[in-house]
Order: C-alpha cells, then structure tokens, then sequence
C-alpha cells in the first residue's frame, strides 16, 4: 500500500503508524458515546476512513481506503477532515 | 466411516473407489430449535458440544461457504495454555484439557502433538516477566518451566544465541504446548457433529437476523429463510458485518494476520519457538515445512492477503533468531482475517437481543481455542448462563472498563493489540 500525505506527497506504508477509524471524540464527561469512539466500531468490508500518522513529518492523515481490495483513494489532513 | 489399516489397504488395492462422503450435505430446513451460524472450528464445536454435552437434536451450522474454509484452515496450528490474567488463564487452561481428550473423544486423528513450546526472552526485564508469568501458569495448575540460556540451547542448539541486539538470555518451555492438524479439527468436529444429527448447511449465507419484540425468530439466508428461538453468531473476521444484521456495533476491527510455509525439509525444529522481540514464531509440520508467522499488519483488512513490508519484516525475524532458516525456500503465504478486540482478548456473551448470542474476537489466537470455546458457547445457548470457564469473556467489559484482559499491557485500544 501506498499512502498519500499531504504534506510530502505518496509515501511508502512503512512510512506510517496506522491509528484505526476516523471518528469524532465526543465532548463531555464519560458517557456510552465514549464507549462506541474508543471501541465500538463499525469495521466496514469496503470503504473506510482512517486516520494514520506520517512519522516523517509528524501530520496526522484521514486515508480512504477499500479494506477489501486495499485500494487507498484518498488522504487529507485530519485537521481539515475535523476529525 | 470407520477407518483402520486394512481399510486403507484394501481402498489403495480397489483404486480408493471405496471411500464416501463422511457428513451428509443436508438442504436447510424450514426451522430449527438452534441455527450457529458460521461452520469454522468455533460454530463445529459448538453444535458438537450442543449435541453432545446437552443432549440438543435440532441444529444447524449455516455456513457460507465450506466447512473449514476459513480460518480454521489459515492458521499455524499453535495450541498452549500460556495465559497470564484471569479469564484467559481459566479458559485456555480448560480448553487445552479438552484437546487432550479430543482425539478420543472425536475417534479422529487430529495430530495433536505437545511437543513443547519455547517463549524466549532477551534481557534481566523480560526474564522477570517470564518468571512471573510462569507462576501464573503453575497456579492455574498448568506446567512452565523457566530454561536458562543453556537450558535453551540444549533444546534448540540451532539459535544465534549471542545476536548483537537481542542476545538468547533464556526462555520459558510450556511442555503441553504444541500443534494440531488444523483441517482435521474441523473435520473431525463436523463428523461428530453430523452423526449426533446436526445438519450441517454449507454455501449458504446468513444475509439477515429476524428479530420479532427483542427476541430473535431466525435468520435469512441466501437460501431461504431459517426459523429458530436461538442463534449464536461465530463468524470470526466476519462479526461485525453479522452483528450488523441484528442492529449492533461489536468492539471488533478485523485485521489481517499472514502466515509462511518452506518447503518440505527434514525434522529440524522439535518445538514451537516463539520469539517476542522480533514478532516471530514458528514450529515445522509433519509434512516437513517450516511454518511461521510474524505480527499483524496492523491496519484493519478484510483481503485475506498482507502487504510486503510485514514479509520482509518476518523474514527479517526469523533471520536473526535462526540464520540456518536462509537455506530454506518459502513456498507459500496467505493472510486470514481477524476478529481483534480492544485488549486482544475474546468475548462469549449474550446481546441484547433474546436468543441471540456471540462467540467472537479470538484475533491470532483462536485455533487453541476451539474446543474451549465451543464447549462454553453450547453451555452458554443450552443454559443460558455461562460456563465457569468463561465467565469472565464478558462483552461489556470495554463500556465497563472492569476484567479487562489486556495481556500485553499497552491499553484496551484497536491499534494496540
Ligand atoms: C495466519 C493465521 C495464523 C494463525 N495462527 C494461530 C495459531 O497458531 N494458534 C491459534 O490458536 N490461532 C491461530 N490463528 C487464529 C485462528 O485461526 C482463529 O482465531 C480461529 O480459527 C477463528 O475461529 P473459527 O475457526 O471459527 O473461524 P473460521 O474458520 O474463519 O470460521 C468462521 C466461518 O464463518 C463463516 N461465515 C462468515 N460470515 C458468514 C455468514 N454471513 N453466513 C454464514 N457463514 C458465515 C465463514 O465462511 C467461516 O467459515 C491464526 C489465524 C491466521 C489467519
Ligand atoms: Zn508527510
């Protein structure tokens, strides 16, 4: 698998540490919104959004990819993607 | 189909015309007491262990495609009961007593074979670790034994002991750890099954979960519709897609673990050896290949199939551990897809929904785990209370954050275990 970074262009998977879907940290104190950010997880046969982090350059990148075929179609920086 | 010497000769003379299907290939019927859906060694077992310990007549296995098709014939066959924290310690103790009754049991020939396994270990820290670990093994009433460096070296004399970066300090031996023939567990589990009536309906997918007022009525299936008042869900990489159907989200990321087998070469390596630091195990089959694996990929797959830099990283592994391994020829790898959870342990539990229950989140490990599992499942589906032995596989435990069963201690998070 190739990753794009936004910052440095395509890099080599070895590149990257992977971090697990994207999704947005709920707000708050505890609550089962909590539990279904940190472990609940909808785990699609298809396409995904993820987040893995660029260790060269340090940016956290949202990656679509196909978690069946391992087609990456797309990375944007996590803080554009707001999550 | 009962199978002997003579009968072999006799097929071998007669041009092995003799031989017959050793499970029938029943059609679905229109309702069961119990649909298991999913025929890997998990969903075998438990209608085994339905038929056989609760005495149940009116099962199935729907299974998508066919009977040990999955990663019940993917894996490396390592069966230990090696576990350090409650609940994993009870259950793997449990189930590596049921493998060694099983062949008897069974009347098949699983090759199980508790040729011992090695955990080895590079520095004072770890060796702690291991001791204690160890300990923990001896409480639960399992056999450790903690080797020093020539402890290991007369057992496996064929390591770089003096590897610059991670010198041989010792290991840990488990002497009841070993392999199993993979596909015969399966087979064997199936024919037990069969013979105790459980219909076993292979190319047949679960497409939808009927629930009716919070109970579950059946399932839909790409043949027709199945009705039951209870069905357990065992599809392992595929749990969260199944769990789908009844409305649920499962604290479940499936990821992909490759495997390695060389070419067949004379027995060289008697144990399994199991090395840590470089993500690296590796035992050799009764074939003669060299069968060993590495670390997930680490990011969530259902291809069945890894990327390079994991193989390069393996054989990278298996070059430091054992230099001798770089005559051999890699033959073939596959990846299978596994059902991680959190903290990398496995839940049996009840959902929410009546009659519907899961057996799921076994992630690298759930080959050992097949008659332990199947056994507390059928328990869990006949008495609707869980077996004590799994007790503690409590679904809940991640909303909770109590009997968490992190054995690796780095945190209950998907990218960690
Ligand atoms: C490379 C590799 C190495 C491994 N090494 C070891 C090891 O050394 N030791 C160990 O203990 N464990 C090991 N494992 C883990 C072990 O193989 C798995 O944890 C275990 O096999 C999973 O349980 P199962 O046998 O029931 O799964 P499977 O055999 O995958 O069974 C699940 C079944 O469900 C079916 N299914 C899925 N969806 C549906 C549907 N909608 N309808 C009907 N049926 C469906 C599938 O077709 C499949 O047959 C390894 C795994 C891999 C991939
Ligand atoms: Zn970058």
């Amino acid at each position: 698998m190739r990753i794009p970074c936004p910052h440095c262009g395509t890099r080599d998977l070895r590149e990257f540490t992977y971090q697990g879907a994207a999704l947005a940290q709920p707000e708050g104190d505890w609550s089962p919104d909590w539990d279904s950010y940190l472990h609940l997880r909808d785990n699609p046969a298809g396409e995904t959004r993820d987040r893995w982090y660029h260790n060269p350059c340090g940016t956290w990148v949202v990656v679509t990819r196909d978690t069946v075929s391992h087609a990456v179609t797309g990375g944007i920086a996590a803080r554009e993607a707001g999550a | 189909m009962a199978y002997s010497g003579w009968r072999i000769i006799r097929e071998a003379l007669t041009g092995n015309a003799g031989w017959a299907p050793v499970w029938r290939d029943p059609a679905p019927r229109d309702a069961y007491d119990i649909v298991i859906i999913g025929g890997g060694g998990h969903g075998l077992a438990t209608a085994y262990y339905l038929a056989r310990e609760h005495g149940l007549k009116n099962i199935a296995v729907v299974e998508k495609g066919y009977i040990g098709g999955g990663n019940v014939g993917r894996n490396t066959t390592i069966v230990r009961a090696n576990y350090f924290l409650p609940g994993n310690s009870e259950f793997y103790s449990h189930s590596l007593k049921l493998w060694e009754g099983l062949e008897t049991e069974l009347n098949y020939n699983v090759m199980h074979s508790q040729r011992g396994l090695i955990n080895l270990f590079h520095s004072d820290g770890q060796r702690d670790a291991f001791a204690r670990r160890g300990n923990a093994m001896a409480n639960q009433g399992d056999d450790a034994v903690l080797l020093d460096r020539e402890g290991v070296r007369a057992h496996l004399p064929y390591l770089d002991f003096d590897n610059v970066r991670f010198p041989v300090y010792g290991g840990l031996l488990h002497p009841r750890g070993g392999t199993a023939r993979h596909d015969a567990v399966a087979w064997g589990y199936a024919r037990g099954a069969d013979r105790r009536g459980v219909d076993l309906i292979q190319n047949c997918e679960v497409t939808g979960i009927d629930i009716e007022g919070g109970k579950v009525t059946g399932v839909q299936t790409s043949r027709g519709g199945i009705k039951a008042s209870k069905v357990g869900i065992v599809v392992a990489g595929r749990s969260g897609q199944v769990a789908a159907m009844a409305g649920m989200r499962l604290p479940i990321e499936s990821h992909v673990l490759q495997a390695f087998v060389t070419e067949g070469l004379k027995p060289c390596i008697d144990h399994v050896v199991s090395f840590g630091m470089g993500h690296f195990y590796i035992s050799q089959s009764d074939k003669g290949g060299l069968v060993f694996g590495g670390d997930l990929d680490f990011y969530a797959s259902y291809a069945a199939r890894g990327n390079l830099p994991m193989k390069e990283h393996v054989m990278e592994a298996a070059m430091t551990l054992m230099p001798m391994i770089g005559k051999a020829r890699v033959l073939r790898s596959w990846g299978g897809i596994m059902d991680m959870t959190p903290d990398g342990s496995p839940i049996i539990d009840k959902t929410p929904v009546e009659g519907l229950y899961i057996d799921c989140g076994w992630c690298y490990g759930g080959f050992k785990a097949v008659p332990g599992s199947g056994f507390a499942f059928a328990h869990l589906i006949a008495q609707d209370r869980p077996h004590d032995s799994a007790a503690r596989l409590r679904m809940d435990r991640f909303a909770k954050g109590r009997g968490l069963m992190d054995e690796e201690g780095t945190g209950a998070q998907h990218n960690l275990h």
